[in-house]
Parts: structure tokens; C-alpha cells; sequence
């Protein structure tokens, strides 16, 4: 038993730490916002510092309920620091409004609980638990601007939505476990092994949907645009990165852990959301004026072809998923980062694409961080972004899908129109009114780390970076 | 050290991207002299790597690998092809600057920074021996030159870019999923030379063949995927025109040089008549376009689509003079289409009108400018003498060799080439000027000369002993005719032995 605790390290040194910054936050009042966030992020590097799974091999805790392997160790050092990211980025940006809560800090902490569980679940109630602890704090967060009715609409929005897709997911899971006579993702796979039921194919689909909801991949994703829009620009750049990953290794684990062997019968069905979500995510995001709507399509774009790497299946697909997601949620946040940046001459946050325009001309390294990012998320060589898609597609290719590569990778060319759309912006238009000057040496500090890690320098981190992917999807073989 | 272990190709790749970080940190005319100076030493390099270069030797040379990414390894080195290609390349670079000296005012360190990534990417292209990393620089491309056009362009300039973009980019994706499979069936091998001797099955020949012609295609440009390059040269800049038609255009008839001919022989013979049917109607249908033009630039830009219809023409005849003219055509039209496109931007820069009938009896005031593009415009219509008349004459010979009908076809595209380089030549150079402003327009300036008259002089070396060209790329001819003889289809040319009739018979 002592054995179990200690593989849930992680989790219980976070629950500590929010429970007591909650106490600080409700002692020392708002002001302790800043110290509140450091501390959370301290807390964060310490849980990924003990990670199971990470040196180790890991193992299964109480009674297989839940597991700390080197793929779920993989997708929490990625949470977790995109979670750290996410917390920075608020700090400065709440503060200037003067409404930045100590709430804030502890809310992503529990958020991140729960997605650690998501990416451990070796159960499905481990799953439906995990992902409703982040799923409850994500909806406080998405309405935590509450002066402003947007942010309100999109808590409710993000809500309800959620609320239906988890009925769904619990549906499925109810089925399942009446087909199958167990919740445990092992046995599960024991079962399907002996041959698929129309019932057993019926409560897949169900699963699939209720967290196809979560990756927002179509046609599940109507909820995306509408909620990072409404919600405060950090509380969307966090949306945008931790939440997508975790959701991502919980469907990847699902698929491949518990119904490995009917992936014929699933692989129909993440091969259709995979498309239309690179179709959809490409061609809605064209029309987009709200750069944060436009990034929305663009997350849905990108979940698209991370399918892609689940479809082909297989250590190499598993591999190119956790691959493609890191990049994706650098890539992501470096641009949420700049989004934070665009600001009006009285400070007030500005949303539209069109603002950008001649932005080499007012603020030449913002500019250039941007069109890195753009370019990388189009998936363009040199820059970084291209490998996860080389990747997803050699893995289509390995598993013989490349049919599926060659469609998905035509899509890309969508998807490529819109990004180089606000490079063109950025680059060819006269100047827009220039966003006023922000000094904020943390986010300054973190757009170039991800500038430059999505830079032909990232090329360096390839082999180290597949190496731990591969090491990572060997876990679920 | 000697020079072969010096990482020659790793410094002439490094040399333009420190170039570009330099002129981003400097100022306007801090930044032309550094794009000056960096693109002389990198042509300096090059021409020593011609002069290391041994001819007869080794079929790859200078060859670096370093296995420091993931899944391809930092691998150059260059056969004689290659060479040439580098050294075409090096050669119009300092020119090319040089001829945006004055023309480009606005967001000059940018401007000779795009230029200088550009030069690394294309010499990259040449040099790369894996072939994701041949990929790499090859889309790389798209990034600068899309800066280029976008910035730098003219009135339609947003358009072009997108066009030019989206075009190339399409059709590059689908080749990177033929470099998957094809890597997934070499066993993870990404070494080209490797690849190159690689039996691909026959049927996935047809498919490979076809996801790389739809990349080579757009890039060379051929009929009917041409449309983006008259937008994209017209409103490009001069110096991005030059670049665009000099070498950009020049990857695609590497590629079929490179790829699509050596992995994929059986491919190759088979689908011939694609590549020769498309090559026919660029030849007849962009020249017949290119007679109505009243853009100079757009002429200019339709007459390449046509000169490269001779290129690939030449390379698919599947015999020696066939290749060796087609890449003789490739080196000439890099240089005479790139001096055309120069020879616009001297008017232009002087009126800023590309329109021909606002021009007429320069070689009254500009005679040096007259000479000059009389000499282009020669070479362009494929006067012997000139390097025009080596490649295409060597091209048609090894067309007829393989199929009669298709080099009478492409030799109309002579003479309607003549139609309309002559035309375009008359209307601007001889008779009276049309507009008061062409007439008072002054003649070349030293700086303009310095610019063409290399390439003159280039022009005629390759037409009067191309043998120096030819040199270095024979034994890399021979490599390939050798991996595609077998596949060879036949000729339609079926010369019958006539009986001999000895002389003294003849005479009773």
C-alpha cells in the first residue's frame, strides 16, 4: 500500500500545495496573487521532479485503478509545464486590470490534477473522475473575468457543452462495462480481444465522442471557438495547450490500451475526425477576424493531424502523438503569448487579426516571433513545426495508411493559407496603430524560448525528443 | 589540412546565413555592402570548389555526414551537376544585389537578409545528399522568397505571393509522402546516393514518379501548372525575378535529374509521353502567349515556361545528348533569363513602366543597353554562338532520336521563340521612341554594366566552348544513362541499313 502512495507523489504533493495556497488566498487577500503563482510553480517543478515512471520504470497502484508508466510520466512533464506557463502569463496580464484573483494559480493547480489523473487512468472511472477535477476548474476558469459578460457566456457555454459531452462519455462508459463486465482498461481489452459486439461498437463510439469533445476534434468541436474567445486570453492560452495534451494521451491511452485489439473498428472513426477536423479547422479558420477564434480553428487544425499519428497506431503512431502535442503546445503558447501582448494605447486587450497589420514595422521582434510561430504551426521547414507533421505522416506511411497521409497532408495546404494570411499582415501591410509598450521581462522571456525552440534550432532537441516519445509509447506495448 | 577534409559545402552554406545576421543588425547601406561582400566570398568559394573539383573522379565529392538529427543526418556533397547548379547560383547572387542597389529603398537590411537566407536554402538544395534534408531546404525556400514578392513586389504583389506559395507548396507535400514511403522501404535509409540505386517496385514507380512530377511540375515550371510564375516574376522585384527564373526554376530540372529519372526508371519510361505531351503544348501554347504580351516581364516569364519544356524534353530522351542538352539549357536560360529580367529592371528602374509601348529606338540613347540585351535576346532565340544554341540544339537532337514528332514540335518553339524575342527586341530598341521619356532616357550606368556584362561574357563562353560546362557533369551523365538504359523505351526513328552499292558499279 505504502508502495501505491508513492507512485501518486505528483498528485499528492499538488493537492498539498493547493490546498494550501487556497488557505493563503483566503488569509493574505489578492495581493499575494504573484507570490501565489511562483509558489505554484514551484510546486509544479517539484511534483514533475518526482514523477514515477520517469527514471523508473513506474507501476500500477491501488488495485490497478491507476498507473504511473513512462507515458503518463511524458504527458504530465507536459502539462505541467504548460500549466506553469499558462499561470505566468496571467500574472501580469490580470494584474493590470486589477482584477487578478489568488483563485487563479490554484484553480490551474487543481486543473492540473486532474489532467495528471487523465493521463494515468487505467480505469474508467479513474478517467471520468480526472477529467471532470479538470474539467470543473477549467469552467470556473473560463468565466473568471467577471466583470466582463463574454467571460460569463463562455463559462456557461463551456459548461453545459461539457456537461453533455461527459453524459455521453459516462454513457459509453456504462456500456462498456455492461458488455464487457469491467471497467479496468486491461480487462477491457481482454474482452474485445475475444471478438467485437455491435454493443461493445456501440459503447466505443460513445467513449470515442465524449472525449473526441475534450481534443475538440470534429464534429465535436463547436464549443472551441466560442470559449476561447470568450475567455480571459491566459485562461484561453492555457485551454489552448495543458487541457489539449492531456485529453490527447487519455484518448491515445483509451485507444490503444483498452481497445487495442479492435483498432480496425476504431481507426474508421479517428481517421473521419482526423480529416474533418484538418479540413474544417483549415478552411473556418480563413474567414476568422478574432485572432483568438482564428487560433481556436487553429488548435482543431492541429489536433486534426496528432489523429493522424493516433490512427496509425502502433508505437510509432502513439510515439508521433505525444510528439506532435509537445510541439503543437509550444508552438501554441508562443503565439497565445504574443496575443497577450497586443494591447491598446490605454491598455485595453485587443482581439482582432486585423491589428496586426505592419506589425514588423512597430514592433520588429514581436513580429518576427509571430511569423516563427505562424509558419512553424503551417508546418513550413526549417522551422520546428514541420517535424511533428513528418512524423505523424511517416508513422501513416509505416502502418500503411498512406493514403491517409497523402489526403491529410493536402489539407495542410488549407491550413497553411490562413497562416501565412497573418504573416502577410504582419509583413506586407502598412502599420495598424502599434500596441502600446509592455514591460513584461517574463513573457518576453517566454516568447523567446518558444520562438526559439520552434526555430531550425529545435532541430537539435529531434533526437532526444523522439527518443523519450518512443520510450513513452513503448509503455502502453 | 587538405581541401577535400575541409567542410568546404558546410562553409559555403554558413557563409550567406551569417551574412544575413549581419545585415539584419545593421543599417541600410551597412546591409548592401555586407550582402555584397558576403555573396562575392560565397562566389569565391564556389569557384574554387570548381577548381578542387576532380573531374574523373569520385562520383560524389567534398562529402559531409554528421548524424546529428533524428531521423536524417547532415549530409552534403556534390556530383558535377550539382556544381554547376552551385556555381550558377553563386554567380547570380552578388548580381543580384548589386542590382537592388538603388531600386530596393525601403527595409533594405531585410531585403539583402531574405536574399542571403535564399542563397543558403538554394545552394542547400544542390548540396544536400539525405533527402529529408534536401526537403528541408527546398521548402525552406518558400518562406523567403514569399517575403520577397510580398514586400518588396508591385501593385499585385499579395496575390502573386499567395499564388506562388500555395502553388508550390501543394505540390511539394505530396513528394515528402512519396520520401516517406520510399524511406519506410529503403529500411530508414535517407542517404540519396543509396536511394538512387534503390529498385522500387513497378508499380509504386508510377505512384513515386507521380507525387515528385506534381512538385518538379510546379517548381519548373510545365504547362498547364505554369500560371503562378508570370504572376509571380511580374510583380517580384528584379532581383527576386532573377533569382525566381535563375535558379528556383532550375530545382525542378534537378529534381528530375536527381529522382524522378534515376529512382524511378521504369516510371519514367513508361509515363514519357506525360512529360512529352505537357512539354509540347508549353513549347507551342506559352511561346504563342508570350507573343502577346505588352509586360516585358510577363513575356519574359512565359518564354522561360517554354525554354524549360526544352529542358525536360532533353532529359527524358533517355540518351546522352537528350541530358546533356537539357541541362546545358537549364545553365543557359539561368543566365539569359536572369540577364533579361535585369535588362527590364534597367528600364524600369528608369521609367517604372514595364509597358513595351511606352518604349521604342533605345539604341539611339542607350547604345550599351542595346548591345547588350541584342546579345541576351540572341542567346535567348538560340543563336549558335550563344549558349541558347548548344543546350536546345543538343536537347532537340536527342528528342529526335527518341521520338520524331516531338522534337518537330518543340522546334517550332525556335522559331516562334525568334518570333517573339525579336518582336519584343524591335519594338524596344529600334525605330523611333514612342514617348519623350523613352527618348531622353540615359544610357547604362557603371554600375549596370558591371552587372551585365559578366553574364554577357558567361554567355558566350558556353557558346563557343561549352566544353567547360560539359566537362563535369559527362561522368555523372554516364551514371545515369547507365541506371536508365535498361528502361529505355525504344525510339520511333528506325534507321534501315540501305544496300551498299559499290562505287565502281555505280559508275558503268
Amino acid at each position: 500500500m505504502g508502495q501505491d502512495f508513492l507512485l501518486v507523489l505528483p498528485e499528492e504533493i499538488l493537492s498539498t500545495a493547493a490546498l494550501l495556497l487556497m488557505l493563503v488566498a483566503a488569509w493574505a487577500g489578492d495581493r499575494s496573487g504573484p507570490l501565489l503563482t511562483w509558489l505554484a510553480v514551484l510546486s509544479l517543478a517539484v511534483a514533475a521532479f518526482f514523477l514515477p515512471g520517469l527514471r523508473d520504470a513506474g507501476g500500477s497502484a491501488f488495485f490497478g485503478l491507476f498507473i504511473a508508466d513512462s507515458f503518463a510520466a511524458f504527458a504530465k512533464i507536459v502539462i505541467y509545464g504548460a500549466a506553469a506557463v499558462a499561470m505566468l502569463a496571467a500574472m501580469s496580464w490580470f494584474g493590470r486590470d486589477k482584477d487578478y484573483r489568488a483563485e487563479y494559480p490554484v484553480l490551474i493547480l487543481f486543473s492540473a490534477i486532474g489532467m495528471g489523473m487523465m493521463a494515468s487512468a487505467a480505469d474508467l472511472i479513474t478517467l471520468y473522475v480526472g477529467l471532470e477535477l479538470q474539467s470543473l476548474a477549467a469552467y470556473v476558469l473560463a468565466s473568471f473575468q467577471r466583470s466582463d459578460t463574454r467571460s460569463a457566456e463562455a463559462g456557461l457555454k463551456y459548461f453545459v457543452l461539457g456537461a453533455l459531452a461527459s453524459g455521453i462519455l459516462l454513457y459509453g462508459i456504462s456500456l462498456l462495462y455492461g458488455f464487457t463486465g469491467t471497467t479496468q482498461f486491461g480487462g477491457i481489452a481482454a474482452a474485445l480481444g475475444e471478438g467485437v459486439s455491435k454493443g461493445e461498437l456501440i459503447a466505443m463510439v460513445f467513449v470515442l465522442a465524449g472525449l473526441a469533445f475534450k481534443v475538440s476534434a470534429v464534429p465535436f468541436h463547436m464549443w472551441t471557438p466560442d470559449v476561447y474567445e470568450g475567455a480571459p486570453t491566459p485562461v484561453t492560452a492555457f485551454f489552448a495547450s495543458a487541457p489539449k495534451v492531456a485529453a490527447m494521451a487519455l484518448l491515445t491511452r483509451v485507444a490503444v490500451e483498452s481497445m487495442g485489439p479492435a483498432t480496425e473498428s476504431w481507426r474508421q472513426i479517428v481517421i473521419f475526425m482526423a480529416l474533418a477536423s484538418t479540413v474544417l479547422g483549415g478552411v473556418a479558420a480563413i474567414g476568422q477576424r478574432n485572432i483568438k477564434r482564428l487560433l481556436a480553428y487553429s488548435s482543431i487544425n492541429n489536433v486534426g493531424f496528432a489523429l493522424v499519428g493516433l490512427a496509425a497506431a502502433g508505437v510509432a503512431g502513439v510515439a508521433s502523438v505525444l510528439f506532435y502535442m509537445t510541439v503543437y503546445v509550444v508552438m501554441t503558447l508562443g503565439a497565445f503569448l504574443v496575443v497577450l501582448r497586443m494591447r491598446g494605447p490605454d491598455d485595453q486587450p485587443i482581439e482582432t487579426v486585423a491589428s496586426l497589420a505592419g506589425l514588423s514595422r512597430t514592433r520588429p521582434l514581436l513580429a518576427l516571433a509571430m511569423a516563427i510561430f505562424m509558419f512553424s504551426l503551417a508546418g513550413i521547414p526549417p522551422l520546428f513545426g514541420f517535424v511533428p507533421k513528418l512524423l505523424v505522416f511517416n508513422a501513416a506511411v509505416e502502418a500503411n495508411l498512406t493514403w491517409l497521409a497523402a489526403v491529410a497532408i493536402a489539407t495542410s495546404v488549407i491550413g497553411a493559407y490562413y497562416y501565412i494570411m497573418i504573416v502577410k499582415l504582419i509583413y506586407f501591410d502598412e502599420p495598424a496603430p502599434a500596441f502600446a509598450e509592455t514591460k513584461e521581462p517574463v513573457g518576453a522571456g517566454l516568447i523567446l524560448l518558444s520562438a526559439l525552440f520552434v526555430s531550425p534550432l529545435g532541430y537539435l532537441a529531434w533526437g532526444p525528443l523522439e527518443a523519450a516519445t518512443r520510450n513513452a509509447a513503448q509503455a502502453l506495448f | 589540412m587538405s581541401l577535400q577534409a575541409f567542410p568546404i559545402l558546410s562553409a559555403i552554406l554558413a557563409l550567406p546565413l551569417l551574412g544575413a545576421l549581419a545585415c539584419l543588425l545593421s543599417g541600410a547601406s551597412g546591409a548592401r555592402w555586407i550582402a555584397l561582400a558576403t555573396t562575392l566570398a560565397t562566389l569565391l568559394l564556389c569557384i574554387g570548389l570548381w577548381a578542387a573539383y576532380k573531374v574523373g573522379g569520385p562520383q560524389w565529392q567534398f562529402t559531409e555526414y554528421h548524424a546529428i538529427f533524428g531521423r536524417f543526418a547532415w549530409a552534403l556533397g556534390i556530383d558535377g551537376i550539382a556544381l554547376m547548379l552551385i556555381v550558377l547560383t553563386a554567380f547570380l547572387m552578388p548580381i543580384c544585389i548589386a542590382a537592388s542597389w538603388t531600386s530596393i529603398e525601403s527595409r533594405v537590411p531585410e531585403f539583402m537578409a531574405c536574399f542571403l537566407a535564399m542563397e543558403t536554402l538554394m545552394l542547400g538544395v544542390f548540396c544536400a545528399q539525405d533527402l529529408f534534408l534536401f526537403y528541408i531546404f527546398f521548402e525552406a525556400g518558400l518562406i523567403p522568397m514569399y517575403l520577397i514578392i510580398g514586400i518588396w513586389g508591385g501593385k499585385d504583389r499579395i496575390y502573386a505571393a499567395y499564388k506562388f506559395f500555395l502553388y508550390t507548396l501543394l505540390g511539394s507535400v505530396l513528394m515528402l509522402v512519396a520520401m516517406l514511403w520510399m524511406v519506410n522501404f529503403a529500411g530508414g535509409d535517407t542517404y540519396i546516393p543509396h536511394l538512387m540505386e534503390t529498385a522500387f517496385p513497378r508499380e509504386a514507380q508510377t505512384w513515386l514518379w507521380l507525387a515528385f512530377l506534381a512538385s518538379f511540375a510546379v517548381k519548373m515550371p510545365m504547362w498547364p501548372v505554369h500560371t503562378w510564375l508570370p504572376d509571380a516574376h511580374v510583380q517580384a522585384p528584379t532581383a527576386g525575378s532573377v533569382i525566381l527564373a535563375g535558379v528556383l526554376l532550375k530545382m525542378g530540372g534537378y529534381g528530375f535529374v536527381r529522382f524522378s529519372l534515376p529512382m524511378f526508371p521504369d516510371a519514367s519510361a513508361q509515363l514519357i509521353w506525360v512529360i512529352f505531351a505537357l512539354s509540347m503544348v508549353a513549347v507551342v501554347y506559352t511561346s504563342l502567349v508570350a507573343l502577346v504580351q505588352q509586360d516585358m516581364k510577363k513575356l519574359i516569364a512565359y518564354s522561360s515556361v517554354a525554354h524549360m519544356a526544352f529542358v525536360t524534353i532533353g532529359l527524358f530522351a533517355f540518351n546522352r545528348q537528350g541530358i546533356e542538352g537539357g541541362l546545358i539549357v537549364m545553365l543557359s536560360h539561368g543566365l539569359v533569363s536572369g540577364a533579361l529580367f535585369l535588362c527590364v529592371g534597367v528600364v524600369y528602374d528608369r521609367l517604372h513602366s514595364r509597358d513595351i509601348d511606352r518604349y521604342g529606338g533605345l539604341a539611339n540613347n542607350m547604345p550599351r543597353y542595346a548591345l547588350l540585351f541584342m546579345v541576351f535576346t540572341m542567346a535567348s532565340v538560340g543563336l549558335p554562338g550563344t549558349s541558347g544554341f548548344v543546350g536546345e540544339f543538343l536537347a532537340l537532337v536527342g528528342a529526335y532520336a527518341i521520338n520524331s514528332w516531338v522534337a518537330a514540335v518543340a522546334t517550332t518553339g525556335i522559331i516562334l521563340g525568334a518570333a517573339y524575342m525579336l518582336w519584343l527586341y524591335w519594338r524596344i530598341a529600334f525605330g523611333t521612341a514612342r514617348t519623350a521619356e523613352a527618348a531622353s532616357l540615359p544610357d547604362l550606368s557603371l554600375r549596370e554594366l558591371a552587372i551585365l556584362a559578366p553574364i554577357a561574357a558567361a554567355v558566350l563562353w558556353m557558346g563557343v566552348y561549352p566544353e567547360s560546362f560539359i566537362a563535369p557533369m559527362r561522368a555523372d551523365v554516364d551514371h545515369l544513362l547507365t541506371r536508365i538504359e535498361g528502361a529505355a523505351p525504344p525510339g520511333d526513328a528506325q534507321p534501315t541499313a540501305g544496300t551498299a552499292t559499290p562505287a565502281a558499279e555505280a559508275h558503268r
